[in-house]
């Protein structure tokens, strides 16, 4: 799948001083609006009303275990790369109380469902990649088969208002699992903003109705074909700023060919097994359910809480944990990520956002694992063709 | 579910600051509840007022760094059914544990007079080395709301909510962004128990380590880190040697580091 096709057909344009207008629509319409927004040194998605608050000039710098905010010389808006925090934050929060139940005076008690109905949201600034990660976790939530309410009522509301990918970090390879930098299907509307020494504005293009919708008022032109063009530059551009790759070939098969794999003691001498990289992975869902109890014993809650295959009690079935070696709890999380995932959702579990690279502590990075594995067995393959060829030719 | 009696608490001081203590006095609206929950039967930082023992949950606060303490612990143990250790004194000899790495009599000859007055002994350790605990609460001090859920459970019989994860799980959950990797700070997080919340991340500083070693803490691997980051032996001797210094994990990283 190429992802730096042509911007679809008949696409809109926006001039960047009518953003907020756009802003103003969607907050008209009773939308809250999460967007990006400099937090804590970060570029992090956060609700705002203004579009004041976008990170307007600034950008970022990811390596293995750095990320840095840097001033740019322009007012660009979205000339930066994902930070720590992805909409499962808003989608799949990672505290949230399932129900509660009260004693009700008698021997029994009563349950009270959760009450409180979610924000309806619209999320500007998605990025091709996180827009392919909310497109996973919906098949992990919302199978036919196994419904989950709390992300099905966040997220059918939901309004993805995407942006493509105008300045990929050094973590990103969306190239390499064909999930960027261009967005090509799951939003509601496709920004792509276009600045030059004389202009600065939005080409739109548009995916469904509830798009379209959120557009009237809003005073937006169609596209010339030079506005195109120039959005079609920024795209290609974007690609080829994607240096780092994953080979995708033969992944599931490499993945299980490696389970008793030496390299993961490797792993495991760097690896904090702190859950940071579950925690900002855009797919990753596992969670635990808590009960607590007030002091009296009159109210109970059930929550849901983030959890992650790094923590031991992850594991823990009939008596004992059956994942306690740290090499053992790394191979879990990329082997699913890469491997059992496909066999269970149809999908490779990496959208190549390269956030459990940058957040990894000690710069653990999952492009790098998967080379070591290919090259063990090339290695292997060289030590051992020889025997193979005397064997095929006695 | 009408009881008849309430349960019995008792609240010990050993080698410590009562920091920890505080806490229970410091739950406020929630201290109604408490006594409401239990009967705070011994409790000298609170009232003078004494109910004969056994108890049936006695929260341990403080290290055993005397000769005398380290037999008072084993009566406290025999009149308690439930004993709960409290704060990184109880459960990991304090930050008076540094005496550990050092020889004592150095340091009773140069602060006191009369050095023969003093009977200590020449470590500070925590309270497991010298009777059966039933359940440890870390922290320096210890989080309130923990403590009422580690009571809360035991009222109820069911297991407390409180898990060995990293401090990066909290400050995830929290959305606190990272501060080693986004300002290059370095921080004790990923080898340190959860529990505070992310306080010190939260407010842009590294973790202290105030909850001790998580489960399967990779000391080395962050240790490593740090010197990249700029930080010198010397200093992570001092980083691993603060209330939990004397905690196994903590105790060998250190270490490793004076070599």
């Amino acid at each position: 799948m190429s992802q730096s096709g042509a911007v679809s057909e008949n696409p809109y344009a926006l001039p960047a001083t009518d953003l907020q207008k756009l802003f103003d629509s969607l907050t008209q319409r009773g939308y809250q609006i999460i967007a990006p927004t400099v937090l804590d040194d970060a570029i992090v998605y956060e609700p705002v009303e203004s579009v004041n608050e976008l990170p307007a000039g600034v950008t970022d710098e990811q390596r293995a275990a750095v990320y840095r905010i840097k001033r740019r010389s322009d007012k660009a808006m979205f000339r930066w790369a994902v930070g720590p925090r992805s909409w499962k934050h808003y989608l799949y929060p990672p505290h949230q109380r399932l129900w509660e139940a009260r004693r009700n005076g008698g021997s029994g008690f009563d349950v009270v469902a959760e009450p409180e109905e979610p924000p309806v949201y619209a999320f500007v600034g998605v990025r091709p990649c996180d827009l392919a990660a909310i497109a996973i976790q919906d098949r992990v939530f919302l199978s036919e088969q196994y419904r989950d309410e709390n992300y099905g009522r966040r997220r059918e509301k939901a309004l993805l208002i995407a942006v493509n990918c105008s300045h990929p970090a050094g973590n990103c390879f969306c190239a390499s699992t064909g999930t960027g930098p261009h967005a090509q299907t799951g939003y509601d509307l496709a920004l792509t903003e276009v600045l030059d020494s004389k202009q600065h504005y939005f080409v739109i293009e548009l995916g469904t109705e509830r798009g379209a919708e959120v557009l009237e008022g809003v005073p937006v032109q169609p596209a010339s074909p030079e506005q195109c063009e120039a959005a079609q530059r920024v795209l290609e551009n974007a690609a080829r700023q994607i240096t780092k790759r994953m080979d995708t070939t033969d992944l599931k098969e490499l993945m299980y060919r490696h389970l008793d794999s030496p390299h993961w003691d490797d792993v495991a001498k760097r690896c904090l097994t702190c859950s940071n990289c579950t925690m900002v992975c855009p797919t990753c869902f596992c969670h635990t359910v808590e009960d607590v109890t007030n002091l009296q014993g009159t109210v109970a809650e059930r929550w849901r809480k983030w959890d992650s295959c790094f923590h031991i009690d992850f594991s823990y079935i009939h008596g004992s944990p059956v994942r306690v070696s740290e090499s053992s709890r790394y191979r879990q999380w990329i082997t699913h990520k890469l491997a059992s995932w496909q066999d269970q959702f149809g999908v490779l579990g990496c959208v190549g956002c390269g956030r459990c690279i940058t957040w990894c502590p000690v710069g653990i990075d999952i492009t790098d694992e998967v080379n070591a594995l290919r090259r063990s067995e090339e290695s292997k393959a060289a030590l051992t063709s020889p025997k193979e060829e005397s064997h095929a030719n006695p | 579910m009408a009881r008849t009696t309430k349960p019995k608490l008792a609240v010990w001081k050993f080698a410590s600051c009562d920091g920890c203590q505080l806490s229970l006095l410091d739950c406020e609206e929630e201290l109604l509840e408490v006594a409401g929950a239990v009967d705070i039967a011994y409790f000298p930082e609170a009232t003078r007022a004494v109910v004969k023992g056994p108890y049936d949950i006695s929260l341990v606060e403080g290290s055993i760094t005397t000769p005398h303490d380290a037999e008072r612990i084993h009566q406290v143990r025999r009149a308690s059914r439930f004993l709960i250790t409290i704060g990184a004194c109880a459960t990991a000899g304090g930050i008076q544990a540094l005496r550990n790495f050092k020889d004592v009599r150095e340091f009773v000859g140069a602060v006191y007079a009369t050095p023969q007055y003093i009977q200590t002994l020449s470590k500070s350790t925590p309270i497991h080395d010298h009777v059966f605990v039933d359940y440890e609460l870390r922290g320096c001090p210890i989080n309130k709301y923990q403590l009422l859920e580690v009571l809360s459970a035991y009222l109820h019989g069911r297991r407390p909510n409180i898990v060995p994860h990293s401090v990066c799980s909290e400050c995830k959950r929290r959305g606190v962004v990272c501060v080693m990797v986004a300002k290059g700070v370095p921080c004790l997080g990923p080898v340190t128990h959860a529990g505070c919340g992310a306080i010190c991340p939260s407010y842009g500083r590294g973790c202290y380590g105030c909850f001790g070693p998580k489960e399967t803490p990779n000391t080395a691997s962050l240790s490593k880190r740090w010197r990249q980051l700029g930080v010198k032996e010397e200093d992570l001797v001092r980083a691993y040697r603060g209330f939990n210094a004397y905690s196994e994990a903590f105790r060998r990283e250190s270490e490793s580091h004076e070599r």
